[in-house]
């Protein structure tokens, strides 16, 4: 079958290779019909996520057609379309029972590597490194799939691959940054980053009652589709001398009440810390670029709330903590417990509320992934999002 | 810490084998009349002091000692404050009762401890162990069990003559708010090698706590689950 396979910083190929078998009672093969390059992949093809390995399949984002199922899977069979969460869970330890299924207790082989990293293991993940458990990616023809009877959802009819794909990871993700937030009716919503999961974020942000929407990023094609499709205000950063000075400005001098850091661990500015930063990543003195958390932590109003989809993976440095502790903020971060939120959402989907497909830029098939990758991570041809029929 | 302490820690074994591989060392590095050599030199002639005295500054330093204590009968598989000691911990969601009778079957025990090839019961109290050594070995010992207490613990020995000493038991206590039962594992071995054949392994990446953590883990994983996490495409 064609996998879409990591050979190397800015290096992935389309290859041949075995198509997955079914290993355990609760595992499942899925035929993939759909699938996407999410940025947090660019942290893998920029080589920023340790322990890749050369022949690595990547892609977490995918959905598809039920093939096979091992014997103990009953709720879904043969010839159901699904989609996966990109976060396997369980759905038997502790924390998938307390509704953590990122933080699943047995679905990491290479726990301890985790343990070694961060004291504790979280579950693993597709596609994203041996950290994670080094378990075959979703940008690939077939993907086992682990433990179908608790992480796949059934897609009825009526909805589209296009428009149920995102519930893999970036609409769930986003949709959990906003509700961490805890958004009060009419609050100021700021989103650093209009990528798929800070837009997400936006939308997310009105349906649990947000008053104002502002958007944070540098390309204009984003921050067009931030104000065109989720109706946000916007700040173009190497436009204005202070991202602080125009978020105080732009409420009454009082700061957004709820700050959303969708960017994460190579975040871009144009202030002394962005540099520092990027010197310090380049020498592997640091391991993430955190321009955009110093911001929010900063710019956020007092007892305000920021909430951190974005993905970090190891240390940073000059974190304004007296900032965060003088204001009381609250930070809320993490992996998306993505099961939590498939079917709500696919109701939303169904409702005509969202049409998750509004931020496709680039609709391409498998082969294209080696291009696709560049051209993502250049943020050329004002890409987006990248989807890619198998 | 007294630096002329010479009390005995070091069995009589480990002792002669100390003065042996102290002496070839000693030699070898001689030979190579360099800085190195002369290092290498004088960690084996600190060996063969080892052996001679009978103490070990580094056990004395990690609070080991594989000298019998002062004492000590024949009734214990593996003396107090001699040998390897493991203990690790985990929490499993499923009731004490659930991993008692798990455990209490000692034939389940090689389907999550990765260095055991088999477990037979050969009655109520007795079975019989057979285990992976380094580079394709196996060791087998006969095991009796020496304490239990329904749902709480089970606690085993080898019996005299075994090729390896050895002795363990397990606990299970049900946590506060029903969030699982925390299970308890401690090991105790005198390694074939001695305590310094352990600490070699240990080197070479064969670190009995990290295993018996591992082993407790794919434990958590059969119990949990039903199977065993992996990433592997068939």
């Amino acid at each position: 079958m064609k996998a879409v396979v990591w050979h190397g910083v800015h290096d992935v190929r389309v290859e041949d290779v075995p198509e997955p078998k079914i290993v355990n009672p609760h595992d499942a093969i899925v035929r993939v019909t759909l699938t996407a390059i999410c940025g947090s992949d660019l942290h893998l093809y920029d080589g920023y996520i340790p322990t890749m390995m050369k022949g690595d399949i990547l892609g977490h984002e995918f959905m598809g057609v039920v093939v096979e199922v091992g014997a103990e899977v009953r709720n879904v069979s043969v010839g159901d379309r699904v989609i996966v969460p990109f976060a396997i869970g369980c759905g038997r330890c502790f924390f998938c029972e307390q509704k953590l299924w990122s933080l699943c207790d047995n679905t990491n082989p290479n726990a301890w590597m985790l343990e070694a990293l961060y004291g504790y293991s979280g579950g693993g993940l597709y596609g994203y490194s041996h950290l994670y458990g080094g378990y075959a990616g979703g940008q690939a023809e077939y993907v086992r799939v682990p433990f179908a009877d608790v992480n796949p959802l059934k897609i009825p009819d009526g909805v589209a691959d296009e428009q149920a794909l995102f519930l893999t990871d970036i609409f769930p993700t986003g949709y959990q940054a906003a509700e961490q937030c805890g958004i009060e009716p009419g609050d100021t919503v700021a989103v650093w980053g209009c990528g798929p999961v800070g837009l997400f974020a936006m939308k997310s942000a009105w349906m649990l009652g947000a008053g104002r929407v502002i958007a944070i990023d540098r390309f204009t094609a984003r921050l067009r589709l931030a104000a065109d499709a989720c109706k946000a205000e916007t700040i173009n950063y190497e436009e204005v001398d202070s991202v602080y000075d125009t978020l105080k400005e732009m409420t009454g001098g009082r700061g957004p009440d709820r700050c959303i850091d969708a960017v994460g661990m190579e975040a871009h500015g144009r202030t002394i810390d962005a540099w520092y930063d990027k010197l310090k990543q380049a020498v592997r003195l640091e391991m993430d670029r955190a321009h955009a958390l110093r911001q929010a932590l900063h710019a956020c109003r007092k007892g305000g709330t920021v909430s951190i989809p974005g993905v970090y993976g190891g240390f940073i440095d000059k974190v304004p903590f007296g900032s965060a502790f003088a204001k009381g903020l609250s930070l809320r971060m993490g992996q998306t417990h993505v099961q939590n939120y498939t079917r709500p959402l696919l109701e939303r989907i169904e409702r005509g509320e969202i049409d998750p497909a509004f931020l496709i830029t680039h609709r391409v098939a498998l082969d294209e992934a080696p291009e696709m990758y560049r051209i993502f991570r250049k943020k050329a041809d004002d890409c987006i999002k990248v989807v890619m029929k198998c | 810490m007294n630096g002329m302490d010479t009390t005995i820690n070091v069995n009589n074994p480990e002792r002669w084998f100390s003065v042996v591989a102290g002496a070839a060392l000693a030699a070898y590095g001689l030979t190579r009349r360099s800085i190195a050599g002369l290092v290498v030199a004088g960690v084996g002639g600190g060996l063969v002091w080892r052996g001679a005295t009978g103490h070990c500054h580094v056990y004395e330093a990690m609070g080991l000692s594989s000298a019998p204590a002062e004492g000590e009968g024949d009734n214990v598989s593996v003396p107090y404050g001699r040998g390897i000691r493991v203990e690790k911990s985990v929490t499993i969601n499923r009731s004490p009762e659930d991993l008692y009778g798990f455990w209490r079957n000692f034939q389940n025990l090689p389907r999550f401890m990765s260095h055991l090839k088999s477990v037979s019961v050969l009655d109520d109290k007795r079975s019989h162990w057979v285990a992976k050594g380094p580079a394709g070995s196996e060791a087998e010992w006969d095991a009796e069990i020496i304490n239990e207490v329904p749902n709480e613990l089970i606690g085993w020995r080898s019996v005299d003559g075994s090729q390896i000493n050895n002795a363990g038991s397990v606990h299970f206590t049900r946590t506060i708010a029903n969030r699982g039962t925390e299970v308890k594992v401690i090991l105790r071995y005198d390694p074939p090698g001695g305590v310094l054949g352990a600490v070699i392994a240990k080197l070479f990446g064969e670190d009995p706590a990290r295993q018996v953590q591992e082993d407790l883990r794919t434990l958590k994983q059969i119990l949990e689950t039903g199977e065993r996490s992996t990433a592997a495409r068939g």
